[in-house]
């Protein structure tokens, strides 16, 4: 299994630490290692390392320790220009004295491209991103997204084997995020490039990432397929980071069958998924609101149950979300779909809730 | 609303008044409150820049003093011909005595004298001299008076004197101005000074040049500085940016003499290459009172003002711009000329625009430590202003060097375009 990682491994951080100052390290011990074609998405809070780990790869910072390979061999002593990495910043960084022709042609010309194979490649990078008609504009006379569209081209033009992205979405309002989230997706994977993509907004590493790396603390968390991370986080961390939670503390009474009794702080017991969690220790248990169940016919016979009593109910179209107050928790909130038969809980009305063990995960506290 | 868009006539506000008289009259009420919190500062600058510079620049054409001193024998001159060998007869030497008589009395007659002798030497002299004799004659009684002027001095019997006075009479003249480019006005037009007078045009010259070279050597030393200065974290380089203010409280005279100290024969450097045997003792560097001396103190007196506006600029440009360049197969160099340098340029423009306006019109560096073969032509207005009280030719100089900063700056304007000019 190792062996087959190494063989298909396109980029890779082994052991790599970074310290800016000699006293905190801002990466600490990343180890990450991606297939040719993937797209993987940095997540993480601001001030996590992201940004630093994609300058490393990029050849603008230097590891202080461990190695970066790039199609198996090192790069830490290859300067940036012979890396041969396409990049997107977050303000696009297109040059404003120069036309978006004369921005394509940039890394062409140093690359000594003829003048005839030059324009073929502009063009076809400028109506890959439909703005075959911009070419003679400044880039001051462009919005937003359409600079966007020219910095990916730019990136893209002299056709690199992986390409790195710095939040590259986060100037544009909703609308248009989401729709350059889809053309930078399908652009990707059409072309076959390796991405990064780093950004601290869930929702796009989620519809966008073959795969998603949680950062924290100069540390991957989790490194898993968006499925994956939302049903199945490792840690209290990726739990409340991804996606909407609900936590209940309390201690592991004991362990049977691989399902966990846990007595949560107010005396209720309740039955869990144990993850990283022993016997013994405090936990934080962690459950999706749209797992909770109310209706005492859909859970499984025995399960345990636990009071709640109904706070607020919004009616958001879709769906129905209704906060309860559980185990003295006034922010447990469940969703349900807007079907016919759905109850629209009253608020002041006092329920019983339980789910299925395997959805409520118990993870450190 | 409908009314307003159907019939096709003018936008009407809800008055009914049209709707660009009433903008107007918003506007207007708005424009005098901005002029209004203006004002004390135009009327400052009327009166103590606009004003001077202005009466200043008329004095270069201005040229009152021969008519306004010799009225009689300005109209009597009239009647002469300039062309003939002859002197004027008798009647412009009655009006000339008349007119003396009550220049004398108000003491007006040196000073004609002295304007006189820009012109032609000599006639200074000849005023003050003549003077005090023709103090003594009553123009009523005393006549004729030809023979007795030319008995009191013979110059009185010659034509050129008096050719010169009659060319100069005119009101405005165009004198002062063919001076300054080394011509003079003579009853036959205009002339080129004699060799030994040419020296207005080369300094001019010298000006522009060596003001070229100081712009030049500001450049060279200072983007570098500038560079560091805004790639250097914050702090670092706040403190830096002291070290390049620092000039600026120092006193420049205390700057220039400094490098009176440094430059000079016996100086510190001449010192240092002497015991250094760089150079021999016998032969030590000339460094100053030439034009090298001039550059040098110059340069780094004016640095400061090359230096911010190209840090201000560069502040501007953002690192990604480099990184994109590099990450895009750029080296060092080519992200540095084709991204950095165009994009700093503005800076250099600024800078450059800044110190060369001001060094060609600089004064007291060049006076200090220029000697004779580096001073600018602002040492010899300077020298007309307080020396030879030729006010007039040191109006057309300055007239001259400011239209000179004009059509520069119009040019540059043309070629790189003066809102390419960042100055923060
Ligand atoms: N050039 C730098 N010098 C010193 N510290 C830095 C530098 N760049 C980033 N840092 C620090 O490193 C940490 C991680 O930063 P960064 O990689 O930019 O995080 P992210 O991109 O995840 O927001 C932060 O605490 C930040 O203050
Ligand atoms: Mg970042």
């Amino acid at each position: 299994m190792p062996d087959a990682a190494q063989n298909d491994a396109f980029v890779e951080f082994e052991r790599v630490q970074k310290s800016y100052d000699g006293e905190t390290l801002v990466v600490k011990d990343l180890n990450l290692s991606l297939p040719r074609g993937e797209f993987l998405t940095m997540l993480g809070p601001s001030g996590s390392g992201k940004t630093t780990c994609l300058m490393m790869l990029a050849g603008f910072e230097t590891a202080t320790h461990g190695d970066i390979r790039l199609g198996g061999t090192s790069i830490n002593n290859i300067p940036p220009h012979k890396r041969g990495i396409g990049m997107v910043f977050q303000n696009y960084a297109l040059f404003p004295h120069m036309t978006i022709a004369e921005n394509l042609s940039f890394p062409l010309e140093v690359r000594k491209m003829g003048k005839s194979d030059r324009e073929a490649k502009i063009k076809r990078a400028l109506d890959m991103v439909e703005m075959g008609a911009f070419g003679g504009r400044r880039p001051a006379q462009l919005s937003g997204g359409q600079q966007q569209r020219i910095a990916l081209a730019r990136a893209l033009v002299f056709e690199p084997e992986l390409v790195l992205m710095d939040e590259p979405l986060g100037a544009l309002d909703k609308q248009l995020r989401e729709k350059m989230q889809f053309e930078i997706t399908h652009l990707a994977h059409s072309l076959g490039i390796t991405t990064v993509y780093v950004t601290h907004d869930q929702t796009e590493a989620m519809t966008m990432s073959d795969r998603v790396a949680v950062f924290e603390d100069g540390r991957i968390q989790q490194l898993a397929p968006p499925d994956q991370l939302y049903e199945e986080p490792d840690n209290s961390f990726v739990a409340q980071f991804i996606g909407e939670n609900n936590t209940l503390e309390g201690v592991v009474k004991e362990i049977n069958n691989g399902i966990a009794l846990v007595q949560l702080d107010d005396g209720e017991l309740i039955d869990c998924n144990p993850i990283n969690v022993g016997v013994g220790d405090r936990t934080r248990v962690s459950i999706r609101p749209e797992r909770v169940e109310f209706n005492k016919d859909r859970l499984k016979e025995g399960t345990h149950t636990i009071k709640a009593e109904v706070l607020e109910f919004i009616y958001m179209g879709d769906i129905f979300r209704t906060r309860l107050r559980v185990a003295g928790n006034d922010e447990f909130v469940i969703k349900t779909r807007n079907a016919p038969d759905q109850v629209r809980l009253e608020p002041g009305a006092q329920i019983e809730i339980g789910w299925l063990p395997e959805d409520c995960r118990a993870l450190d506290a | 609303m409908t009314d307003a868009t159907n019939n096709g006539g003018p936008v009407l506000a809800a008055d009914g008044t049209p709707l660009k008289k009433s903008l107007a009259k918003a506007l207007r009420l708005q424009k005098m409150r901005a002029l209004g919190l203006i004002a004390p500062l135009l009327i400052f600058v009327m009166v103590s820049f606009i004003i001077p510079i202005g009466s200043m620049l008329f004095r270069s054409v201005e040229n009152g003093l021969v008519s306004e001193t010799l009225p009689l024998t300005v109209a009597e001159l009239q009647q002469w011909n300039g062309d003939s060998s002859e002197p004027p007869g008798e009647e412009v030497f009655s009006a000339f005595v008349a007119d003396m008589v009550v220049a004398i009395e108000a003491k007006n007659h040196t000073r004609l004298g002295t304007r006189l002798n820009y012109e032609k030497t000599g006639m200074s002299s000849l005023f003050r001299k003549s003077g005090r004799k023709i103090k003594n004659l009553d123009p009523a009684v005393d006549g004729p008076f030809k023979e007795k002027l030319i008995d009191i001095d013979k110059r009185w019997g010659d034509v050129e004197t008096w050719r010169t006075i009659k060319t100069h009479s005119v009101g405005i003249t165009n004198g002062y101005f063919l001076n300054a480019v080394d011509m003079r006005r003579t009853p036959e037009g205009a002339q080129s000074q004699p060799e030994d007078k040419q020296i207005l045009i080369t300094l001019f010259k010298r000006t522009l040049i060596m003001s070229l070279a100081i712009t030049a050597s500001c450049i060279l030393l200072g983007y570098p500085v500038a560079w560091i200065l805004a790639n250097l974290p914050a702090r670092t380089a706040n403190i830096l940016m002291i070290l390049v203010l620092l000039p600026f409280w120092t006193s420049l005279l205390v700057r220039t003499s400094a490098w009176k100290v440094m430059l000079q024969q016996q100086g510190v450097i001449n010192e240092v290459l002497v015991w250094l045997g760089m150079v021999p003792d016998d032969a030590r560097l000339v460094m100053i009172n030439n034009q090298f001396g001039t550059i040098v103190a110059m340069t780094h007196i004016l640095l400061p003002f090359m230096i911010l506006p190209m840090y201000s600029v560069m502040q501007t440009i953002q690192p990604t711009y480099l990184r994109a360049a590099k990450s895009m197969g750029a080296t060092n160099w080519t992200a540095f000329w084709r991204v950095y340098f165009p994009l700093s340029v503005p800076g250099i423009g600024a800078g450059s625009i800044l110190v060369f306006i001001l060094s060609i019109g600089y004064y007291i560096t060049p006076e200090i430590v220029g000697g004779t073969k580096g001073v600018f032509i602002s040492n010899r207005i300077a020298y007309h202003i307080s020396s030879s009280l030729n006010w007039g030719l040191a109006a057309a100089l300055g007239a001259i060097l400011l239209a000179v900063v004009l059509v520069l700056y119009w040019a540059y304007d043309k070629i790189v375009g003066i809102d390419n000019v960042k100055l923060g």
